[in-house]
């Protein structure tokens, strides 16, 4: 009885790598998948945070609160990229998001040097990144080298101030990025099925016979799910204001023309997937193909700071890693859309593109 | 529009799938308001020769004209003009009859009023009221059908394209459907039908049989009929097995069939030496072997025809 049912399950078993070994799209995924995962998750996911963009305000500018920038700087984990003019416009950089941190150096910075009891300047942190926040309070409250020409000092040289979440509660870093990560997750299968599944029950060949075009089919199959998207954003935004207690700073209408395009850019490349995969099953396994580096590298869950230039650039060519930064920047910096014009842009060009090869890849015959 | 009156022309039309040809030299040239028909078995190249047709697939080589334009190049000038069923119900399941109509009705963007008109048009003809508010899943081979021909006229099409339409069909459904066919070509519509059904063959003004993605015999169903280079010879025997064992010793013996007490066998033209009557040849043979049997010639059906076009030469293998 053992031998004939072992029998049945081996004919099975060759039967389906004999099916698989013919499926070139699933054999790559079946190597490709574990292998880049792999290679891109383990140089991606690093605390390690380095090179956070500060910009540095130095109203003292003397020969010490030169030294001490430099040093400051030294670190690595901090890169000064503005220098704006005063307080102000330090803080409305980190708003509008293109700096994270900004260390502020008062005109009474001597006079500080001279009292250990009081802070010598003071580090301002976008609490809105997780890990951000951490890195720069490490370094901040290090002693510095002596050859800085510092007095020994009880007090940490430095005062740090962490905007935008005051509590630093992970909530608020997390919550808001969720909305992104959770309409990634459906908006791509949604599309990536819809071609699939016409082409699986036979509605495709009668449709290629219409004179519908390969643009408007992509056009009309994206469209409604922006609608399901954008319930799905009312849905989980209620939910993070009443649950998760996090603070809608900046303007709901602004939220949601923002999720809006990033909906369509999801559903555009759902669509890419549909014309490459020739079975829903195919179509599934590349949706969640996409979702797991978008969750990983988007900056939602690690800072983009901890991870090497090649995978950042990677990052950049994922939507949700665009959406993260307008959901972070309207919901907690209370930023406009015209502030995050670069996330804006580049949302945009992903869409287009995506319905464009959709539509290129598409080919209205059967062969 | 100015209609020529070759509807489809095609020459020297191949189509290779890998080492295998599918469609092989198929030559076509079908007259406008004629119903033509593709007879063949599973895998004869009937379906293929369609796609290659309606520009769903590009030739290997050869060239195709339909309704005067060239295909693949214009095969989306095409599409207004041609309806296309497909083999199986390739309709929207989870959607209404109502709801398949309208979306195939804006599809190609009739006017709301003439979509509105055609429509119920359609429901009247093909007598669709019944089920019009039912999901087209849960409708019956023949109600898909009606439905599926709806949607593919309802944009007036001057080529009507049948991929099997009747495979899912009972035989009162095929009988209703060809009416609508007739009516359609009454109208001036072309029709091209591909089907494995004989008595629907037979209904066809003009016929290609296909065989291994060639054309085997072609012309109207009564001509092929009479023009039948095999004599079909009929063969009534109380013991129909011993018959057939006697038979097989027959070289001429193209095919054998049998139907309930009777035999029906096909046989090749006799050498020039040999008698000309295959029935006295069968006469002789039942004889010697002690068989009793009534044996007589009769004319070739379409099915005698398509077993004669189809079958290799050669006596039948057993």
């Amino acid at each position: 009885m053992v031998p004939a049912s072992l029998q049945r399950i081996r004919a099975i078993a060759v039967k389906e790598l004999r099916q698989m070994s013919r499926d070139r799209l699933t054999l790559a995924m079946v190597v490709g998948i574990p292998l880049l995962q792999m290679i891109i998750f383990g140089f991606g996911i690093n605390n390690d945070v380095r090179h956070v963009r500060t910009g540095v305000v130095d109203l003292a500018n003397t020969q010490a609160s030169r030294t001490l920038i430099a040093e400051v700087g030294a670190s690595q984990v901090i890169d000064f990229v503005a220098r704006p003019g005063g307080v102000e416009a330090l803080r409305r950089m980190i708003g509008s998001g293109q700096i994270q941190a900004g260390l502020y150096i008062p005109p009474d910075f001597e006079r500080r040097r001279l009292d250990a009891t009081r802070p010598v300047a003071q580090v301002i942190v976008d609490g809105t990144h997780p890990g951000v926040d951490t890195a720069v309070r490490a370094i901040a409250t290090a002693p510095l080298p002596a050859r800085s020409g510092q007095l020994q000092r009880l007090q940490p040289a430095f005062e740090v101030l962490t905007e935008f979440n005051p509590e630093r509660r992970t909530a608020v870093q997390v919550v808001p990025a969720l909305i992104g990560v959770i309409l990634n997750m459906t908006m791509v299968i949604f599309t990536a099925i819809a071609l699939v599944r016409e082409r699986e029950r036979g509605n495709l060949e009668l449709l290629i016979m219409t004179p519908v075009r390969s643009g408007e089919l992509m056009v009309g199959k994206l469209l409604p799910y922006v609608a399901v998207g954008l319930i799905q954003t009312t849905i989980v935004l209620l939910t993070a204001v009443l649950l998760f207690d996090v603070p809608v700073v900046g303007s709901v209408l602004q939220l949601y023309v923002g999720a809006g395009l990033f909906i369509a850019a999801t559903l555009a490349l759902g669509l890419v997937i549909s014309t490459l995969a020739t079975t829903q099953f195919q179509a599934m396994q590349l949706g969640f193909f996409t979702m797991l580096p978008s969750i990983l590298l988007s900056g939602f869950a690690f800072p983009f700071e901890g991870m090497p230039r090649v995978v950042q650039y990677l990052a950049q060519a994922l939507p949700l890693t665009h959406f993260v930064e307008i959901l972070r920047g309207v919901i907690l910096r209370g930023a406009t859309l015209a502030n995050l014009w670069q996330p804006v842009v580049k949302l945009s060009v992903f869409l287009l593109l995506a319905v464009l090869l959709a539509a290129l890849r598409f080919r209205k015959r059967l062969d | 529009m100015n209609v020529p009156e070759i509807a489809i022309e095609a020459h020297g039309l191949t189509r290779r799938f890998g080492s295998v040809a599918a469609v092989n030299e198929v030559e076509l040239c079908i007259p406008r308001g004629r119903i033509y028909g593709f007879l063949g078995p599973n895998g004869s190249g009937k379906s293929t020769t369609i796609r290659l047709l309606c520009g769903l697939i590009k030739p290997s080589s050869g060239t195709i004209r339909v309704l005067g334009l060239d295909i693949p190049r214009q095969a989306e000038a095409l599409r207004r003009r041609v309806g296309y069923m497909t083999q199986r119900f390739s309709l929207w399941e989870d959607l209404s009859a109502r709801e398949n109509l309208a979306f195939m009705a804006s599809i190609y963007t009739l006017e709301a009023r003439h979509a509105a008109q055609r429509i119920a048009g359609a429901i009247s003809e093909y007598r669709l009221a019944e089920f019009l508010d039912r999901p087209a899943g849960t409708l019956s081979g023949g109600q898909k059908q009606r439905l599926a021909l709806a949607a593919a006229t309802l944009h007036d099409p001057q080529l009507l394209m049948l991929d099997e339409p009747t495979s899912a069909v009972d035989p009162q459904s095929r009988r209703d459907f060809w009416e609508s066919l007739f009516a359609l070509t009454a109208a001036g519509t072309t029709i091209l039908v591909s089907t494995h059904y004989m008595d629907e063959a037979e209904r066809c003004h003009g016929l290609a049989i296909l065989d291994l993605g060639r054309i085997v015999a072609s012309g109207a169903p009564a001509q092929l009929m009479q023009d039948l280079p095999l004599q079909v010879v009929e063969i009534e025997a109380a013991d129909t097995a011993a018959v057939r064992v006697a038979l097989r010793s027959l070289p001429s013996l193209r095919s054998l069939a049998q139907l309930g007490l009777r035999l029906h066998a096909l046989l090749a033209p006799a050498a020039a030496a040999a008698p000309a009557d295959g029935a006295e040849e069968v006469r002789q043979l039942l004889a010697r072997a002690g068989i009793v049997a009534s044996v007589r010639r009769t004319t070739a059906s379409l099915e005698d025809v398509f077993v004669g076009a189809t079958q290799p030469p050669g006596p039948v293998a057993h």
